[in-house]
């Protein structure tokens, strides 16, 4: 490989990586230029997280050679990395929350002024120098735990750049931001380039390659397909080599047919968990047979409002009716026997029992039924499995050790889907999908949108919670808009277009027909 | 992309993945932190003089009853030994069953003194029953452990005390409650009862003769079924799925459906029965008359250390208690041996600090992994060029 030195920043060559039941990278080639946006895209479980883990240092490759800027590397941990120039931005956040920006980018690094003291001054100093030359707007006093999820990516980037970092890594940064984050952080990608950054940015949403980054590189099942110039191709190109089918962007569906209202939510105030009032006497019917989404910037009032339908949070005043019962003050178990099925927003904390196995994981809501109970004790776990077969067959969880791969070992994008396959499963009257395409796959993500229409034309009410405003146009048949804890208005998918619902969720009521509850 | 066809294609998997199984494997770990403890503790024998020789023979007659220097055999060591385990099994098995369920009980010890106590007042007033009343008293000793147990438990779920205080301040209660109320038993003096009835002892069967009159009883079967029952109930039931679900992640349990309060108190209630039986096993077992406890017995606190051990799994626990047991019923024989029976101590307590640094010893082995497979591919490397 003489003579090959040329202008990368990265070369990886040939890496393989092998999990018990897995080749998640298979004899890998990876070159990224030197100044480049450089994409990596593949289908969730593709070995795109395993191949960054790698070059960051996470995991020791089985095979294969790492050259940063021609000179062959040796990356054992994260330190060996941050010493080559190289820092991520991991999909979970690293910070303390209680400390400063400041405080948690100099972590580790501390300056000290002339008596051995950390000097807090010249820190703060240096990381608002650092802020103001890349855009990125992040207050350094401000206490990690008080700051939005946008800013504290912002300070992880800052956190990179402070240990001069000349190669950036991003997995999937954008799952975790709104539209208007995400608009902001191409922005800051762009701004990091010219300054003579090179980044490699992991990510589903084909706009955001098209938007910044010169070329991709496309992995499937753990191989390399190729690597292309993003000028020369398009978005459905691009799925279509990923998958390797052409995939159907366009949602196509049925005129509703309502049925009877199944959810009728009266008057509900929530707090938040600052205990501000966060819902804000909200009223609005739900009919089987119908999807309803609601739109609206982040942190008005959509958490809290399905924490409280779905029995997480109290509400304070208000009441709510499920299939004309009254579960205002419902458990959480009760409000699922009366027919609730739930897509939490946060898989981690409330959707997945990660060292659980996957099968355990897909029988969390029904492991007291029939056929997983045996009898009055005793678990029938061959059913669990055989259930679990199905449903990674049905909804394709990449799992490398079926039924009994552990949920804290599968792909970010795996766990999601799994979450979904078992609400979806359960086929409840009314289900509260909350952000369910977060991590997906353009593949994935048609399935789901699929399989959530075939719920409804079975009958059911679902009620969406997402910020992608192209999910919930494409998959409602009524928006609401909701705007500071309150519904601003509710119009018919057929007669909504993008503007006037950004408009009626920046608050604007004029636009809306209002309906009576 | 020539560089692809040169390199192997079979990476070092075998190495790998076994030091992989072996590092994220808590059994193996504990095993080669159990061998750990023992070098370090011979280390120290040579390091006061003694020959460590003497502790491994006394080790080995007090697992086979076997005296290499006499060339005698005597089962009644082994006997010994398992009567030791029974109760650290016990109490492991309490510590262990709330830890699965992601609470601390550092409450066996009372537990234990509970059902012990109960055990004592039931032999000494319980009716007849079928001759067989020593099986009410153990039935009472695990009832009375699991009230002792899950009333923590229920403190948790209805007023969140912290399962830890209540445990301690239950210890101290149970503790002087005991003293009390079993001295008001007629014909008590400070520090016993008149005898039990003979049906009230745990009976001795074949083991008697098979143990050459050593103090093992019954009991250890009850500790059998009790290791069969733990796995059965953790690793098979609906009730066991709950409560690991609870004990993995709360939050994501009771979103689930689970009660996770009710977990709470259903598994505190059964962690106190094991040690309530641990209890009684002791006081109808090992003595034929009901003791005014003049301080803690220590099983339900060394209980905490083999769950520790035994990483609060049914075999894993079995196994441990059979290891403090050992430690401790060895002291005598390595005293006879000149070994300072300290060292049974220090051994023991060796292990649980290491077994506590697993988490740093994982850390080390990984990063010590990693960089050997990095030189053994750059070696690859240079050879292929
Ligand atoms: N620590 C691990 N142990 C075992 N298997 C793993 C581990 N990490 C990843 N895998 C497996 O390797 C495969 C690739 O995973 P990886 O996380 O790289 O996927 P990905 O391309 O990032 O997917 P996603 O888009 O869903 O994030 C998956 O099948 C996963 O189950
Ligand atoms: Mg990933």
């Amino acid at each position: 490989m003489n003579g090959t030195e040329g202008p990368y920043a990265i070369e990886m060559v040939g890496i393989r990586k092998v999990f018990p039941g897995i080749i998640a990278n298979d004899g890998i080639d990876l070159r990224v230029r030197n100044n480049e946006i450089h994409a990596i895209l593949g289908e969730n479980g593709a070995g795109k997280s395993t191949l960054m883990s790698v070059l960051f240092g996470l995991y020791a490759p089985d095979a294969g050679i790492i050259r940063i800027h021609g000179k062959e590397a040796s990356i054992h941990d994260p330190n060996d990395a941050s010493s080559c120039g190289i820092g991520m931005v991991h999909q979970h956040f690293k910070l303390v929350r209680p400390y400063t920006v400041a405080e948690n980018i100099i972590l580790g690094l501390e300056p000290r002024n002339g008596f051995g003291e950390v000097d807090y001054r010249g820190a703060e100093r240096r990381v608002a120098e650092l802020s103001e030359r890349y855009g990125l707007s992040v207050d350094p006093k401000a206490k990690v735990e008080s700051i939005s999820v946008g800013m504290q990516q912002r300070a992880e980037i800052l956190k990179i750049l402070y240990r001069n970092a000349d190669i950036l890594i991003f997995d999937e940064p954008t799952a975790v931001l709104t539209p208007q984050e995400i608009d902001e952080l191409m922005t800051i990608l762009k701004r990091l380039r010219s300054e003579g950054k090179t980044i490699v940015l992991i990510t589903h949403k084909l706009r955001e390659i098209k938007e910044v980054a010169e070329r991709c590189t496309v992995l499937r099942r753990g191989r390399l397909i190729g690597t292309v110039e993003v000028a020369d191709t398009d978005a459905s190109a691009l799925a279509e080599m990923m998958v390797g089918r052409e995939v159907d962007f366009q949602i196509t569906k049925e005129k509703s047919q309502p049925g009877d209202i199944l959810l009728s939510v009266r008057g509900i105030s929530v707090r938040g968990s600052r205990g501000n009032i966060a819902v804000r006497n909200l009223s609005f019917d739900l009919r089987a047979g119908e999807i309803l989404g609601f739109a609206g910037v982040d942190g008005n009032g959509q958490s809290e409002l399905v924490a409280a339908l779905t029995g997480l949070r109290p509400i304070e005043t208000g009441s709510i009716e499920l299939c004309g019962k009254d579960i205002t003050r419902s458990s959480i178990k009760e409000r699922a026997d009366t027919g609730m099925g739930h897509v939490p927003e946060d898989r981690h904390r409330h959707g997945l029992v990660l060292d659980f196995r996957l099968d355990e994981n897909l029988a969390l809501r029904t492991y007291d039924r029939k056929p997983f109970l045996r009898n009055l004790f005793f678990l029938d776990f061959a059913a669990i499995a055989s259930h679990a077969r199905q449903l990674i067959e049905d909804y394709d969880i990449r799992a490398s050790q079926g039924p009994a791969t552990k949920a804290r070992s599968m792909s970010g994008g795996n766990q999601q889907k799994a979450i979904i396959a078992r609400e979806i499963d359960l086929s409840p009257k009314l289900l509260v999908i909350a952000q369910p395409t977060r991590g997906l796959d353009v593949g994935a993500i048609e399935n789901i949108h699929r399989r959530i229409i075939a719920e409804r034309d079975k009958g059911r009410a679902i009620l969406l919670i997402s910020f992608e405003l192209d999910e919930v146009m494409a998959l409602c048949d009524r928006i609401a808009a909701i705007s500071k804890g309150e519904i601003v208005g509710i119009v018919e998918a057929g007669e909504a277009d993008e503007k006037m619902i950004g408009q009626m969720m920046a608050g604007h009521h004029s636009l809306s027909k209002k309906e009576t509850p | 992309m020539t560089g692809t066809s040169r390199l192997p294609t079979e990476g070092p998997a075998m190495p790998r993945t076994f030091l992989d199984a072996f590092i994220n494997s808590n059994g193996a770990l504990s095993i080669l932190v159990v061998l750990l403890g023992f070098a370090c503790g011979t280390l120290i024998i040579m390091a006061v003089g003694r020959n460590p020789a003497g502790l491994y023979l006394a080790l080995l007659q007090t697992l086979t009853g076997f005296n290499a220097t006499t060339g005698v055999w005597n089962a009644r060591y082994v006997g010994e030994w398992l009567t030791a385990a029974m109760p650290l099994i016990l109490c492991g098995m309490s510590m262990g069953f709330a830890a699965r369920t992601g609470l601390f009980n550092i409450g066996a010890e009372g537990q234990y003194i509970v059902g012990l106590t109960a055990a004592q007042f039931v032999a000494l007033y319980a009716p007849p029953f079928f001759g067989a009343e020593w099986v009410v008293c153990l039935l009472a000793a695990a009832a009375a452990g699991a009230f002792w147990g899950g009333l923590v438990g229920w403190l948790r779920a209805r007023f969140s005390v912290s399962e830890v205080v209540a445990t301690i301040m239950l210890n101290y209660i149970a503790f002087f409650l005991s003293r009390y109320l079993t001295r008001l038993i007629p014909d008590a003096n400070t520090y016993r009862t008149p005898n039990f009835p003979g049906a009230a002892i745990i009976p001795r069967w074949f083991i008697d003769d098979l143990t050459n009159h050593s103090r093992l009883s019954a009991g250890i079967f009850v500790v059998l079924a009790c290791v069969i029952l733990y796995w059965l109930v953790l690793e098979r039931t609906k009730l066991g799925f709950e409560l690991r679900a609870t004990g993995l992640n709360r939050t994501a349990a009771g979103y689930a459906g689970i009660g996770v309060n009710r977990c709470f108190t259903t598994s505190m209630g059964i962690a106190g029965a094991f040690a309530g039986l641990a209890g009684a096993i002791v006081a109808l077992g090992s003595f034929s008359y009901g003791r005014v406890i003049g301080g803690y017995d220590n099983y339900g606190f060394n209980g905490i250390a083999v769950a520790l051990v035994g990483n609060s799994t049914a075999g894993g626990t079995l196994l441990s208690g059979l290891l403090f047991g050992m430690l401790s019923s060895a002291q005598p024989l390595m005293q006879s041996r000149q070994i300072p029976k300290e060292i049974a101590w220090i051994i023991s307590g060796l292990v649980v600090v290491l077994v506590s640094l697993r988490a740093g010893i994982r850390l080390v082995i990984a990063w010590r992994a990693k960089v050997a497979a990095a030189r053994s591919l750059a070696e690859r490397e240079a050879a292929g060029a």
